[in-house]
């Protein structure tokens, strides 16, 4: 079959999956007075459409930053006033100042998903595709076998059609950004991860290995001359678009400190979202200390919010190499979706989650061979097998990866399955989600040290194959 | 680099294509209607609760039992594990009853039912010539489960699937005779099956170019033919017949006093003869040919189903309508009587009297073209014309389903999963016969594709206009009247493709 075909009908299917799941409940759904996510979303839009721009981070009679107020860069809010103005043309009443708060109703319903299904068709799946196109090995059909993992990624449905966010526009911006710089192309690359660095604060964590990567090539091209000049094109393309994102702002030296107040709450506690996120980090030891202490404040409402796109931004690097090592890429991918069933549950997406992890783990298992391609040279094992090789020379490292795996989705699946069946006990009423939370801990950090390890063998790895080339 | 490993490990890729239509069901279970729900929740509770003389008088439920009595009996039969589930739905007065019990005990036989029709679609792939070396792609058992599996029109009219999964097993009149006696839908194809078993069948033998040699008639063949098909009738009807309901229960499974089309017409011939009528009358009128007072009042879609009066063109009557499906698939039963092509012309014979049947029938609902598709999807990976013709039927007819999911809900759905399906069957076909030209000639591609704007114009363009508060039916009439073309023209290609081959002694592997 032609290749068009084949990516349409990948591309079909996946948006077949995130519309379905949208038919499901959202976060907060009739449970007021504080409602979820989605509120804080549609409340955006009455703020941005309504006040003027310098009191959109500020807490004013009109603008109560404790109900759901502003916590993302400006890009986001432009995006939620665009919304505002096509909600407006639809019923006014979605976005009537004060007077819409909680407003819920089934045609409202539908234009929230619509817009992130717009968003999700003109930015992340095309960039997807390319990324598959171009950067994929293997024959076309095992590119759109990827492409169609890659986009039924359960973690991503779930928040954005279910749960309700726009995360695919930052990270569809900073796949942009990653295009950009593998084709060569630094400045619209730099362009594309500045806008998804303006649009959620979150990409801040995939901002280094950027930097390092641009720095490191300018060097490479010689810091006097032609690398210098690279770099200064970079950096202006960089600030320029800052400066266009941030321009409503810059009138008065208050406004950006106070948005980045907003961005960057270091006195409601930091501790809060560093905890969430701390499996990012590299730092894991010291952050240990600190997810002990904190681990009860996770459950609460806010940094929730902020603790929910977290999984995105680290699954969307693991997403890319899923057709490199499928096996650890797959099972990584649902450990992540597997550490938000506590949310999902409150947000009654039971069914969807079951269905697309389901669906997931068959589908990519199957389509990517993944339990065919797990030796240890695929696996990556090298580090391991050298460490090992002096206790344990006979030790069957891949059979004892398939093991783990096996095994570890049927903790994921019985440790779903009773906090949905059970009761937990009355002395321990959070008991469930905390060891959704500990059981992933676990498992990100097997994983976190797995990708180190991979990632200091790769220089030795790619010698080695073009010694047998 | 490394190559993933060849995606055509045996028969795994069938259990994907299966779990993956299955998931997708699982996920849009929220969107399934409930008045299918509904009717299956009260003739379950009817023929618990009710003794057998009252169950085709029964009408508490605007969902009146309308199917034959050996369905009636599965009901009854269902209705005993219902039992374990929820007592409470088997209470005829608890309209709408919908508890989780219930809930999941519908969900349950649906999956039930699916996996029937996996494991028939399973076996019919059995049947077809398979070229060694090809890649999974472009197998045609790859290709037929696909078509067959994610059936656009299966997918949103569950209801048909369980059984159709009985009718893929040709094995002999019993089964077609109690498949008869459960849903009298297969009326429409009961003459092919009947001719084509008694040439076949009761004939044991045939010349060497395939016509009739009558001196080999069995006719114990005949009355062994005879008696499976009246006994299970016997089973079916006898206590009705007993009781001296029969008139009862024909007139509740051939509600002939409902109108000539349902309330949405079915694209076929009677929607071309509604629309020419109302044009006659505009155009007499306007021309002052006719007296718009002497005019019979032409009443046709207003929501419910009503009565139907033409005004220019003569009104048409059941019987007429039944003369007129006679007519049309009888070439095609003595063409098959007469030279019976094996398998391979039973299909066709098949198609074209579903086809026939829906085209000139009366009070025919939209759904009952899939009768027609899922045989003609056999034909299709098999030859490049049927592949064709299927092509164009299975658009233009999918398409002619969109009403039934009217919804701006559903809208996406229902335009995602047919372009799912009409590009799948658009390349893969292309694929299997890339020798030998373009399945479709220029007229055709140029149909199917105004079917685009058509959409475009009756879902996003007409309701922001002024004419959708007093004409709103005049989209659903478009949509009826552009596929009727289309189906029409399908028929037509059909029999002439039926009349036109002889090839008696091509190679099959289907028996």
């Amino acid at each position: 079959m032609e290749n068009w075909s084949l990516f349409s009908l990948c591309v079909l299917l996946g948006l077949t999956s995130r519309w379905a799941v949208s038919f499901h409940s959202y976060s907060g759904a009739g449970k007021p007075p504080m409602f979820g996510d989605y509120e804080a979303q549609r409340h955006w839009q009455e703020v941005t459409y309504n006040l003027p721009v310098h009191e959109w981070y500020f807490n004013t009679t009109n603008n109560d930053l404790n109900y759901w107020g502003l916590d993302y860069p400006p890009l986001t809010a432009y995006h939620s006033l665009v919304c505002a103005y096509v909600a407006k043309l639809l019923n006014p009443e979605w976005v009537e100042l004060h007077a819409s708060r909680g407003y819920e109703s089934h045609s409202h319903k539908l234009f929230m998903r619509a817009t992130v299904l717009f968003t999700d068709i003109l930015i992340y799946i095309p960039a997807v595709l390319l990324y598959c196109f171009y950067f994929c090995d293997g024959s076309s059909k095992q590119k759109v076998a990827t492409a169609l993992c890659i986009l039924l990624y359960p973690g991503l449905i779930l928040i954005d059609y279910g749960h309700f966010q726009y995360n695919s526009v930052s990270l569809g911006l900073a796949l942009w950004g990653i295009l950009g710089l593998g084709l060569g192309w630094d400045l619209f690359g730099s362009l594309a991860f500045t806008l998804a660095l303006n649009y959620k604060q979150m990409e801040l964590y995939h901002s280094l290995p950027f930097f390092c990567y641009l720095l490191g090539k300018c060097i490479k091209q010689g810091l006097i001359g032609r690398g210098f000049f690279q770099l200064a094109k970079i950096s202006l393309t960089v600030l320029v678009t800052f400066a266009l994102c941030w321009m409503p702002f810059l009138s008065d030296p208050k406004q950006p400190l106070q948005v980045l107040h907003r961005l960057f709450p270091f006195g409601r506690g930091l501790f809060e979202d560093k905890v969430a996120n701390t499996w990012c980090s590299l730092n894991v030891l010291i952050k240990i200390k600190t997810l002990l202490i904190h681990l009860p404040t996770t459950l609460s409402p806010f940094p929730l919010s902020l603790y929910v796109s977290s999984p995105q931004n680290i699954s969307q690097p693991v997403c890319l190499v899923i057709n490199e090592i499928p096996l650890i890429a797959i099972w990584f991918l649902l450990t992540s979706t597997f550490s938000m069933l506590p949310l999902l549950v409150k947000d009654g997406l039971l069914l969807p989650y079951v269905v697309t992890s389901l669906a997931f783990l068959f589908l990519s298992l199957y389509l990517l061979s993944a339990l065919e391609r797990s030796t240890e040279e695929e696996l990556r094992l090298g580090l391991y097998r050298k460490l090992t090789r002096h206790w344990l020379p006979k030790l069957n490292l891949s059979r004892i990866i398939k093991w783990k795996f096996w095994f570890s989705l049927v903790a994921m699946a019985a440790l779903s399955f009773t906090s949905v069946w059970l009761e937990p006990p009355a002395k321990f009423p959070d008991l469930f989600p905390v060891l959704v939370s500990i059981l992933s801990f676990l498992h990100f950090l097997g994983f976190i040290i797995y990708f180190n390890l991979v990632q200091l063998m790769e220089p030795q790895r790619k010698k080695s194959q073009k010694k047998t080339n | 680099t490394v190559m993933a490993a060849p995606m055509t490990n045996d028969q795994s890729w069938f259990y994907a294509l299966a779990l993956g239509v299955s998931f997708l069901k699982c996920l849009l279970i929220n969107a399934y209607h409930s008045t299918d729900f509904e009717v299956h929740r009260n003739w379950l509770a009817l023929t618990h609760s009710l003794p057998v003389s009252q169950w085709y008088y029964e009408a508490t439920s605007e969902w009146t039992l309308d199917y034959p009595p050996l369905f009636a009996w599965f009901e009854y039969g269902l209705s005993h594990i219902a039992c374990f589930f929820d007592k409470e739905m088997l209470v005829v007065p608890n309209l709408n009853y919908a508890s989780p019990a219930t809930v999941l005990f519908q969900r349950l036989s649906v999956i039930v039912a699916d996996v029937v029709f996996f494991y028939a679609v399973k076996e019919c792939c059995k049947c077809l010539r398979e070229d060694k070396g090809k890649d999974l792609l472009g197998k045609p058992s790859f290709i037929l489960t696909v078509l067959l599996l994610w059936n656009f029109g299966l997918l949103i009219v569950d209801r048909i699937l369980g059984d159709l999964a009985i009718n893929k097993h040709f094995e002999g009149a019993f089964l077609f005779s109690v498949l008869l006696n459960l849903k009298h839908i297969y009326l429409y194809i009961a003459p092919a099956y009947g001719i084509y078993l008694l040439r076949c069948f009761c004939f044991t033998q045939s010349n060497a170019d395939g016509s009739l040699q009558w001196r080999s008639f069995s006719v114990v063949r005949l009355v062994i033919l005879g008696t499976i098909v009246l006994s299970t009738f016997a089973v079916s009807f006898g206590p009705f017949i007993a009781l001296g309901q029969l008139p009862q229960v024909l007139s509740r499974l051939f509600p002939f006093k409902r109108g000539l089309c349902h309330a949405y017409w079915a694209p076929n011939i009677w929607a071309l003869y509604n629309i020419a009528d109302k044009a006659f009358s505009i155009l007499g009128v306007k021309f002052r040919l006719l007296d718009i007072n002497k005019l019979p009042k032409a009443s046709m879609t207003g929501g419910l189903v009503q009565e139907f009066q033409h005004s220019v063109l003569p009104s048409v009557s059941p019987l007429a309508t039944l003369v007129c499906t006679l007519l049309s698939i009888l070439p095609a039963l003595f063409k098959i009587w007469h030279r019976p092509n094996g398998a391979r012309g039973f299909l066709r014979c098949l198609v074209i009297c579903a086809l026939g049947s829906f085209m000139f029938g009366w009070h025919v609902h939209e759904k009952a073209i899939m009768m027609a598709i899922l045989p003609l999807s056999l034909l299709a990976v098999d030859s490049r014309k049927d592949a064709g013709i299927f092509l164009m039927l299975s658009v233009t007819s999918h398409y002619s389903l969109f009403p039934l999911l009217f919804t701006t809900q559903e809208l996406p759905i229902k335009i995602f999963l047919m372009l799912l399906f009409t590009i799948f069957s658009l390349a893969s076909l292309k694929t299997l016969f890339r020798k030998g030209g373009a399945l479709l000639n220029p007229l055709e591609v140029t149909y199917l594709l105004g079917l685009i704007p058509l959409e475009l114009i009756c879902e996003f363009v007409y309701p922001l206009t002024v004419w959708q508060k007093t004409f709103p039916f005049l989209p659903l009439m478009l949509t009826s009247v552009y596929c009727a073309l289309g189906v029409t023209y399908a028929f037509i290609r059909l029999y002439i493709s039926l009349l036109t081959c002889s090839d008696t002694t091509k190679k099959t592997k289907m028996q």
